[in-house]
């Protein structure tokens, strides 16, 4: 077993490796494999799996790049996360990119992937435009047919044939996946001080870059560090972070609110990846039914979709309540619409729900985190003091 | 500026000319009489038939509005883009608009403290104006345009259509009017540039199955194909009228403004009365009197007065500023400067392109033209869009008015800006403000970048005249 100091350091490297080295060796190694970017939030990687592809996530290029031309292409009042794409599609880090997947999750991004059709950039750019009907013979037949879409797209590319054998050894792989990060996050629960959320990020950012086997292979060594102690538990409080689900937050913000006396124990910055709760229907002779089946009805919920029926505020309560946390923490991106506009009602059920909560906005880029974290602290301390 | 003496036949022109002044002067008169606000608000300004035709029309919507619990009437909150008003008044449903009513607002100036007050309950100062507007204007009593309240809503009719701050908009309302019903009516974007038959039927299902059971179930009354398709082809005829008062700005000069003055054109035909006869009457109107500007060859009408000199013709991208707007367009008017085209008044459709509602497969035709309006086309169709249009309407630039609001018609756009320049080869222009938010507008900032724009339009005419 590699120490778990290593896997975080190599996770560490994969997570911010904007040049996508990795995925580019791996798709390097056969002529038949692709890669295909994926846009935040979600997106079935299942299928691209079952292709003989990697969907690698693209999430920005945070404090890591400096926006040279990316800033030409936005207005000052355009959140900062499409800036770096298009740096990254101009200056050549995604050429080795076969196709792009921008979901349905706000305007700048569906417009981003316009720009991309403009550009040229790889052999296909697709808008997933996710379902706002949540009934399965109506909703669930057009995410099935958004599918088709793009395993067409990928077929044209390499030839590759998804059958539903394929697609069924894919959903299993990420159930796995999606079972052994939710058992980290599990144990974090329980012992949040033997893996920061720094550390847990890294290590789930990884796994956008690298194939499903070899990320489940990792984070099954992690789990098994995790059975035993590592680092020393501190008088801090527990508190949950949401809002930060598509631009990422930089790392120096999440490690403030760590600093300040926070443990995170639950967050969505990655949470495309865990966006399916619990194991997608695998005995089946359908699995793109089943797919898409696992969005309409095992969701998490996200400002992406639409909440009326069942309440994001609400969720979040359920949220903070399983997690025995003390306390919510909204940290949005700004000029973030859907996170943004969230963001009064949602606070508005943790008051109704006795929840402490502040708030702040950041860019991916922000570089001063001294006022952040003295309001994490101030926070951290009123409950500790008051609550 | 003078008159330009443009008319064929000398003697009969002048006379008809005559005969067309006394005619505004006699209809000046009237507008005092009846206290009228010119268009764009303030100051004395021509008033053609049609005007007066809109402003009665309004007002009787925005009475019975009023009095709708008295009259037994039930009310839909819904959008313009992609909106539903045949099938709403088919139930004898009385549709209300909020991004109508935070323009007003705007326009009215009241915007400012609405805005205010919904920050005041935690909407971040970044996001969407319209919907802090809305929101600030439920907050303090929902008072419409006419100065009367506005009945709460029966049903909120979410057809979100290329504009993802809708869903969020209406997720914030349905919190504020616990216990109405929504239906949501999920427009597929147009992402592929075409619509397709699978799209049409994804519609057309939520139709079936989620819009319509609603509106049934609100109204007590049963959905009837025949009287919707019977109001659609008043649809289709106010439809063509429509096109062809703003197809008229590809003469010379153009006798309208289709950007300032085309967002009053577009009123009532992307709101409560398309599919009314009274949208019929409105457009035959309108028509009518574009058709006597044309013999005449007179200029486009503001609230300056007429424009006489025509001496740029602009392609315009995005919405105006609502807050500024007669300042707004008076320093065009100043220059001489006159919209021949523009992408806004596209976002209840795109009708110039030829789609018409189509009474014999109703449902299938309003899932279209959902799926056919401005801001749910995709990058590249808007572009080729604006490329055509800069070409047809013989424009000598384009220029984009960028909100902070709309990340919808927003993002993307300085591509877009590029885009028209290497295909057209016509100066680009791009001035920033807002819809509703007055912090945005900066009158001087935006005279400033306009004068420099112009300044580029006349240095490339005396280029092209040179031969240079």
């Amino acid at each position: 077993m590699e120490p778990l100091n290593r896997i975080i350091e190599k996770s560490k490297h994969l997570s911010f490796d904007l040049n996508y080295t990795y995925s580019k060796q791996w798709k390097s190694a056969d002529t038949s494999r692709i890669l295909v970017g994926y846009l935040p939030i979600y997106f079935p990687r299942e299928i691209v799996h079952a292709a003989n592809g990697l969907a690698v996530g693209i999430f920005g290029v945070g404090d890591r790049k400096q926006i040279i031309r990316g800033d030409a292409y936005y207005q000052s009042y355009i959140c900062h996360l499409p800036r770096g794409v298009i740096e990254m599609a101009l200056d050549g880090s995604l050429d080795k990119f076969d196709g792009f997947v921008f979901p349905a999750i706000c305007d700048c991004i569906r417009n981003l992937s316009g720009m991309f059709k403009l550009e040229q950039k790889g052999k296909f750019q697709r808008y997933f435009d996710y379902p706002q009907n949540f009934d399965l013979s109506i909703g669930g037949e057009f995410y099935i047919q958004e599918m088709k879409h793009i395993i067409g797209d990928m077929s044209g590319i390499n030839r590759v044939q998804v059958t539903d054998e394929n697609l069924i050894r894919s959903i299993r792989l990420f159930n796995i996946n999606r079972r052994f990060i939710e058992e980290i996050y599990n144990i974090r629960q329980e012992y949040p001080w033997r893996l920061s959320a720094v550390e847990t990020y890294y290590i789930l950012r990884a796994g956008t870059s690298l194939p499903v086997e070899e990320h489940n292979e990792i984070l099954k060594q992690v789990i098994d560090h995790l059975q035993n102690e590592r680092g020393e538990p501190m008088d801090n409080i527990r508190i949950v972070v949401t809002g930060s689900f598509c631009e990422q937050p930089p790392i120096g913000l999440i490690k403030s609110i760590e600093m300040a006396g926070c443990y995170i124990v639950d967050d969505d910055f990655m949470l495309g990846s865990r966006l399916i709760q619990g194991n997608i229907n695998s005995d089946t002779g359908n699995p793109l039914s089943a797919l898409a089946d696992a969005y309409i009805n095992q969701s998490a919920f996200s400002s992406c979709y639409y909440d009326v029926g069942n309440p994001k505020g609400k969720r979040l309560v359920e949220l903070v309540k399983k997690r025995n946390a003390d306390g919510v923490i909204f940290s949005a991106a700004s000029f973030c619409d859907p996170a943004l506009l969230d963001r009064p009602q949602m606070q508005k059920e943790c008051d109704i729900a006795g929840i402490p909560h502040i708030n702040f906005q950041f860019h991916e880029n922000t570089g001063q985190f001294k006022v952040i974290k003295e309001q994490a602290g101030t926070f951290s301390d009123s409950i500790k003091l008051w609550a | 500026m003078g008159v330009k003496p443009t008319q064929p036949s000398q003697r009969e022109g002048l006379k008809q000319m005559q005969v067309y002044k006394n005619k505004m002067d006699q209809q000046k008169i009237q507008n005092k009489k009846t206290s009228l606000p010119p268009l764009g608000g303030g100051g004395t300004a021509i008033k053609e038939n049609s005007m007066i035709l809109q402003k009665d029309m309004l007002a009787k919507q925005f009475n019975e509005l009023s009095r709708a619990k008295e009259l037994g009437k039930k009310v839909v909150y819904t959008f313009v883009p992609g909106n539903l008003t045949e099938l709403i008044l088919s139930f004898d449903l009385l549709p209300v608009y909020p991004e109508i009513n935070a323009l007003q607002s705007g326009m009215r100036k009241k915007s400012a403290a609405y805005i205010r007050d919904a920050e005041k309950t935690g909407h971040s100062e970044d996001v969407c104006t319209y919907v802090k507007c809305d929101i600030g204007m439920m907050l303090n009593g929902n008072i419409g345009p006419t100065g009367e309240k506005l009945p709460d809503p029966d049903l909120l009719l979410l057809s979100y259509t290329g504009c993802f701050t809708f869903l969020k908009w209406f997720e914030n309302l349905e919190r504020l009017y616990p216990g109405v019903p929504v239906a949501m009516l999920h427009t597929p974007y147009q992402e592929d540039g075409k619509i397709t038959d699978e799209m049409v039927q994804y519609m057309v299902r939520q139709l079936e199955t989620e819009v319509i059971p609603k509106m049934e179930m609100v109204s007590g009354k049963k959905f009837d194909k025949s009287r919707l398709s019977e109001m659609m082809k008043n649809s289709a005829k106010a439809e063509d009228l429509l096109v062809k008062v703003l197809e008229s700005a590809k003469r010379k000069p153009t006798p309208i403004d289709a950007y300032f003055a085309g967002v009053y054109y577009i009123g009532p035909i992307f709101t409560a009365f398309r599919g009314t006869e009274a949208a019929v009457d409105y457009y035959t109107e309108l028509w009518n009197e574009v058709q006597e500007r044309i013999n005449l060859g007179l200029g486009p009408v503001t609230p300056e007065g007429e424009l006489n000199e025509e001496k740029y013709r602009l392609v315009v991208e995005g919405p105006p500023n609502w807050t500024h707007f007669r300042e707004f367009w008076k320093i065009f008017y100043d220059i001489g400067a006159v919209i021949v085209a523009s992408t806004y008044t596209k976002v209840g459709g795109v009708y110039d392109l030829g789609f018409r509602h189509n009474p014999s497969g109703p449902l299938e035709s309003l899932s279209e033209y959902c799926m056919g309006c401005y801001t749910n086309l995709n990058l590249p169709q808007r572009v080729s869009l604006i490329e055509k249009y800069v070409k047809d309407y013989s424009a000598d630039g384009f220029l984009i008015n960028s909100v902070k609001s709309c990340n919808s018609f927003s993002a993307g756009q300085l591509m877009i800006m590029r885009q028209i320049e290497q295909r057209t080869g016509i100066p680009v222009g791009f001035i920033e403000s807002d819809l509703v938010d007055p912090r945005y507008f900066s009158y001087a900032n935006i005279k400033n970048r306009l004068e420099s724009y112009f300044q580029m339009l006349e240095q490339r005419k005396i280029i092209m005249t040179q031969g240079v």
